[in-house]
C-alpha cells in the first residue's frame, strides 16, 4: 500500500538508528535498574515489606525512563529541518507520527516492559504477580510513548523541556498508572486483575487512534 | 447572517472587543462581589448549623464553587482553545490563554479550603482521598498549560501548543477522575445533584451555595474580560486604535 511506504520507511530508519546507537539505548534500562536499587537502599531489606512495593516500584520507574528518552524525539529532527520535510511531503502526517511513536515504544517501551518484571523480582514480586505486571505494562507502555511523545512534539522547539515535559506527561499518566499497579496489586491479593488489565486495554484502544492525530497537530504547532 | 453570528465576528475585532469588555467588565465585577457579599452573608450567619459537621461545613460555600470552577474554568479554556485551532480565531486564543491563571487559582482555592474543611472532620489536612487527587491532578494539568504557554516566546505558537495540551486534558480529565475513583475514596459524595432530581443538601443551605456559584462565575467573566483586554493591547501594541487609546496621535 502507497498510504505506508513513508511511515514504513521512517519507522526502518528509527529502529536502524536506535539499533546503531545501542549504548544511548540501554540508558533507560540502566536508570531502572538503579532506581529499583535505590528502594531497598533507602527503605530497608525487609523481604515482605519490599514485595509488597515492588509493583508499584517498577511502574513508577518504568514511567521516570520513559520520561528520559521522550525528551529528545522529535528535538533532533525539528532543528535539521526534518520534520518541515514531514510536513511538505504531502504524506500523512498522523501515519508518520504513529511510525515514530511505534518506533520510540520498540527502542525504549518494549525493553522496558521486558525488564521490569525482572527487576520487580529482584524486590521479591511473587511469580504470578510477576506476570500480571508483564502483561500490564505491555498495554500500558505503549499509551505512554503515545500520549508522552504528542507532549513531547509540543515541547520539541524548546533547548531543554525536561521539568517541563514531566509536568506535561505525569499527570496524564495516572490512570496507565492507577490501573497497572492496581493489576498487580489484585494478584498479589488473590483477587482477578482482568479489570484493571481490560482497562489499559481499552485506554491502548482509545489512544492508538487518536494520539497519532494528537501528535501530528503538536509536530504542526511546532514547526511553524 | 443572523445576529448572533454577526456578534460573534465583531467580537473578532479586537478594537470592538476591548469596547466592549470595557463597556461590561464593571458590571460583572460589581455583581459578582455584591452577589458574593449576599450569598456569603446568608451562608455564613443564616443557615442552620449541620447536625453532624456543626459550624465548620460553612466552608462549603467558598470550597464547593471554587472546586466547581476550577472544572468549569478548565472546559472552557479547552473549548475555545478548540474554536482557536480549528477556526485560528485570535480572539479564541486570547480566552484559552487569560483562563489557565483563574482556572488555576480557583483549583488552588478548593483544595486549601478543602484541607482546612479536612482538619475539623477528618482529624487530618490532607489525606490520599480521590477526589482530593483527582483536584491535585486537576491543578497540575493547569500548571502543565500555564508552564507550556510561558515557555514559548511566540504568543500564538503558544496559544495553540496550550490549547492543544488543554484538549487532550479535557478528554484525560473524565479518565483521570474514573481512575482515581476507582483507587481510593473517602469523600462524601457530591450532595447535589440537580439534573437527577435527588440531591441531599437541604435547601436552606442549596440556595445560598447556589448563588455562591453563580457569583464565582460573574467574577470569572470580570477577571477573563480584564485579562483579556491587557493581552489585546498587547497584540496589537502600535496599532493606531491602541495609540489613539494610549493619548498618542495616530500614525495617519
Amino acid at each position: 500500500m502507497s498510504l505506508l511506504v513513508a511511515p514504513t520507511a521512517l519507522l526502518q530508519h528509527d529502529l536502524t538508528l536506535a539499533w546503531r546507537r545501542r549504548a544511548e539505548a540501554v540508558n533507560p534500562l540502566l536508570f531502572a535498574l538503579m532506581v529499583t536499587a535505590l528502594f531497598p537502599l533507602a527503605l530497608g531489606p525487609e523481604a515482605n515489606q519490599l514485595a509488597r512495593i515492588a509493583g508499584g516500584v517498577a511502574w513508577v520507574t518504568v514511567l521516570l525512563a520513559n520520561l528520559l528518552s521522550l525528551d529528545v524525539l522529535f528535538r533532533g529532527d525539528l532543528e535539521d529541518g526534518s520534520l518541515d520535510q514531514w510536513l511538505v511531503s504531502g504524506q500523512s502526517l498522523p501515519l508518520l507520527a504513529g511510525a515514530r511513536l511505534l518506533a520510540h515504544w520498540l527502542a525504549t517501551g518494549l525493553p522496558l516492559t521486558l525488564a521490569a518484571p525482572l527487576l520487580a523480582s529482584m524486590l521479591g514480586l511473587p511469580e504470578d504477580a510477576a506476570l500480571t505486571l508483564l502483561a500490564a505494562l505491555a498495554l500500558g507502555t505503549p499509551v505512554v510513548s503515545m500520549v508522552g511523545g504528542t507532549c513531547a512534539a509540543l515541547t520539541a522547539a524548546m533547548p531543554r523541556a525536561g521539568i517541563l515535559l514531566a509536568l506535561l506527561v505525569l499527570p496524564l499518566m495516572v490512570p496507565v498508572l492507577v490501573f497497572g499497579a492496581g493489576a498487580v496489586e489484585a494478584t498479589l491479593t488473590g483477587l482477578s486483575p482482568l479489570p484493571a488489565l481490560l482497562w489499559l486495554a481499552s485506554g491502548l484502544a482509545l489512544a492508538l487512534p487518536l494520539t497519532p492525530l494528537a501528535c501530528a497537530a503538536a509536530i504542526r504547532i511546532s514547526a511553524q | 447572517m443572523n445576529a448572533l453570528t454577526l456578534w460573534f465576528h465583531r467580537m473578532g475585532s479586537p478594537p470592538t472587543f476591548y469596547a466592549f469588555a470595557e463597556r461590561w467588565r464593571p458590571w460583572f465585577l460589581w455583581s459578582g462581589l455584591l452577589l458574593a457579599v449576599f450569598a456569603l452573608t446568608w451562608g455564613l450567619f443564616f443557615t442552620p448549623a449541620d447536625y453532624l459537621q456543626g459550624e465548620s461545613y460553612r466552608i462549603l460555600y467558598i470550597h464547593v464553587p471554587s472546586a466547581w470552577m476550577g472544572q468549569f474554568v478548565f472546559a472552557v479554556m479547552a473549548v475555545s482553545g478548540f474554536v482557536a485551532l480549528v477556526w485560528r480565531i485570535k480572539l479564541a486564543e486570547i480566552v484559552s490563554l487569560a483562563s489557565a491563571p483563574i482556572g488555576a487559582t480557583f483549583t488552588a482555592v478548593a483544595l486549601a479550603t478543602g484541607s482546612l474543611w479536612g482538619r475539623p472532620t477528618w482529624g487530618t489536612y490532607w489525606v490520599w482521598d480521590a477526589r482530593l487527587t483527582s483536584t491535585l491532578i486537576l491543578l497540575f494539568l493547569y500548571f502543565g498549560v500555564i508552564g507550556l504557554s510561558r515557555a514559548i516566546e511566540d504568543r500564538r505558537k503558544a496559544a495553540r501548543a496550550a490549547a492543544l495540551l488543554a484538549i487532550v486534558g479535557l478528554v484525560n480529565i473524565p479518565i483521570i477522575q474514573y481512575s482515581v475513583y476507582w483507587w481510593n475514596t473517602l469523600h462524601q459524595p457530591s450532595s447535589v445533584k440537580l439534573l437527577r432530581g435527588d440531591t441531599t443538601i437541604d435547601p436552606s443551605m442549596l440556595w445560598p451555595l447556589l448563588l455562591m456559584a453563580v457569583a464565582t462565575k460573574l467574577y470569572y467573566a470580570y477577571s477573563l474580560l480584564s485579562r483579556a483586554q491587557v493581552m489585546v493591547l498587547e497584540q496589537e501594541s502600535g496599532k493606531d486604535w491602541v495609540r489613539r487609546l494610549a493619548g498618542a496621535p495616530a500614525n495617519d
